[in-house]
């Protein structure tokens, strides 16, 4: 018998986006060596589909994709009772994705019947009191790949993983969109991009890029390895907040030309004092484009 | 306040009235020193030069006026009750100690070639600039004052507030600042609303 911590991944309501990002891993077969797959939707495993529902196998992590529907059924089954019976039985549960840890982008249709396994958008519920010493939220619309690769090394390796107030692990959700943006200095000065996909300026002024107030990495650990969508000029929809999604997520909300949401925990009063200062001075390097092209190039 | 701070705001106060009644130009850093009853080498002491010392004075109005608008602010009132209490206080100050007020109009606006170096932009007005966004920035999220540019909307507050201000100080008004609140208030407040 293998040693290896079982791992067993259920789809709810979803996309397949979380599914599909971890499949897109680069160190996919390196990781799972660590575990032995009980049921991933897109690996054929020793035990089929009907093992699992017929609650033939057993697990030591449950990775939970999608948003919680009571009543729900798949293949015949309930599936919110059949998540419960794992949850009981394993001694992890990740949330993988918004969906699964907030309600995400399912819970816009049936507000009042959908949620996510441990939260109702930031309310918690019973399952999280329930569950709260063995749940481990990664919210995100897809989460990175490595940042559930995280989550499933340290638990391989038996490491302790800090959690914040939500369950989220501190290393990847205590800093936010912003840390690392490599338009940072154009925010430092205040200096918009006009329109998307330039090289120059900050999306956070018109088009209602999020980064500064949502929690995540991904300028810290970047997408495919290369990049993220700030980076690219377009605005972070903050898909790893609760309350994702917003509506008008290229457009950033001002009053008489003040963005309402403020950068996290930054009050008000002291971002207005920061940006009167930053906008009386003219940076001629930060209002210049970066390169050049003339017709040859 | 240590004795060192307390003798620099009393210089700021001195030079802000003298530079407000008889003109930054005409207005010495001896006529300055005499007036406090200390000598030219110690004032030097504490400000390097006229220049400078003006650049403080813009600091210093501002943040005092900054912080009566944020006690106006941080009330639980409509922001008509606020446009009011704002109306209030400017002209109180410009009756009460009308050097403020004169300070800004007169010499801060009108000798830009002493400020453009360290009070660019809003350097050294941020202190009260800061509190009229909140105020605005509140107003329109509560529903009250209508979302347009910031500075069409601090143009006709401030302009109209410091225009009539100026126009008292040019003996023009036939009526005391005071008399002025309630109209002007709802002038405002009719311009800015949703």
């Amino acid at each position: 018998m293998s040693k290896k911590p079982k791992l067993l991944w259920l789809q709810s309501l979803t996309c397949n986006g979380n599914s599909h990002s971890f499949f897109n891993h680069s160190d996919l077969f390196s990781i799972l060596s660590h575990f032995e797959l009980i049921h991933f939707p897109l690996i054929d495993t020793k035990y089929t589909l009907e093992d699992v529902l017929n609650k033939r196998v057993n697990c030591d992590i449950l990775i939970i994709e999608g948003s919680i529907k009571h009543g729900l059924e798949k293949c015949g089954v309930d599936i919110a009772t059949l998540i419960d019976y794992y949850a009981n039985e394993a001694k992890y549960i990740i949330t993988a994705g918004t969906c699964a840890t907030f309600g995400g982008m399912f819970k816009e249709y049936d507000s009042d019947n959908i949620n996510g396994f441990a939260f109702d958008r930031d309310k918690a519920i019973d399952n999280f009191s329930k569950f709260r010493k063995k749940l481990i939220s990664l919210p995100g619309c897809p989460i990175h790949p490595k940042w559930l690769s995280y989550v499933l090394l340290m638990i391989a390796n038996k490491k302790n993983i800090p959690l914040d107030d939500k369950n989220r692990p501190q290393e990847l959700y205590s800093i936010t969109v912003h840390t690392g943006c490599v338009r940072n200095e154009y925010f430092e000065w205040k200096i918009d991009t006009h329109g998307f996909g330039h090289k120059e300026g900050c999306s956070f002024y018109e088009n209602g890029c999020q980064g500064p107030f949502t929690r995540g990495s991904c300028n810290k650990i970047l997408w495919n390895d290369v990049s993220s969508k700030t980076i690219i000029g377009t605005p972070c929809f903050g898909c790893t907040e609760p309350d994702f999604p917003k509506e008008r997520l290229f457009f950033t909300k001002t009053n008489m030309g003040i963005p309402q949401k403020m950068p996290l925990e930054v009050p008000k009063r002291a971002y207005l004092t920061i940006t009167g200062v930053a906008k009386s001075f003219n940076i001629k390097r930060l209002e210049r484009k970066l390169i050049e092209y003339n017709n040859d190039n | 306040m240590t004795k060192k701070e307390l003798k620099r705001e009393s210089i700021i106060q001195a030079s802000l009235k003298l530079f407000s009644s008889n003109g930054f130009h005409k207005t010495t850093i001896p006529d300055i020193a005499k007036v406090l009853g200390m000598s030219v080498g110690n004032l030097y002491n504490y400000f390097k030069s006229k220049d400078i010392l003006a650049k403080e004075i813009i600091k210093y109005t501002s943040e005092i006026l900054g912080q009566e608008i944020k006690k106006v602010n941080i009330l639980d009132i409509s922001s008509e009750e606020k446009i009011k209490k704002i109306v209030e206080l400017y002209f109180k100050m410009a009756e009460e100690k009308p050097e403020m007020i004169e300070y800004f109009l007169r010499v801060y606006l009108s000798h830009r070639e002493v400020f453009s170096d360290g009070c660019e932009g809003m350097l050294c007005v941020s202190g009260f600039v800061t509190e009229i966004m909140i105020f605005f920035d509140d107003g329109v999220e509560r529903g009250e004052l209508r979302d347009q540019d910031f500075f069409s909307a601090f143009g006709l507050f401030m302009g109209y507030l410091g225009g009539m201000v100026f126009l008292k100080g040019e003996n023009i008004l036939p009526k005391e600042l005071h008399e002025y609140i309630d109209d002007i208030s709802k002038n405002i407040y009719n311009a800015l609303k949703v």
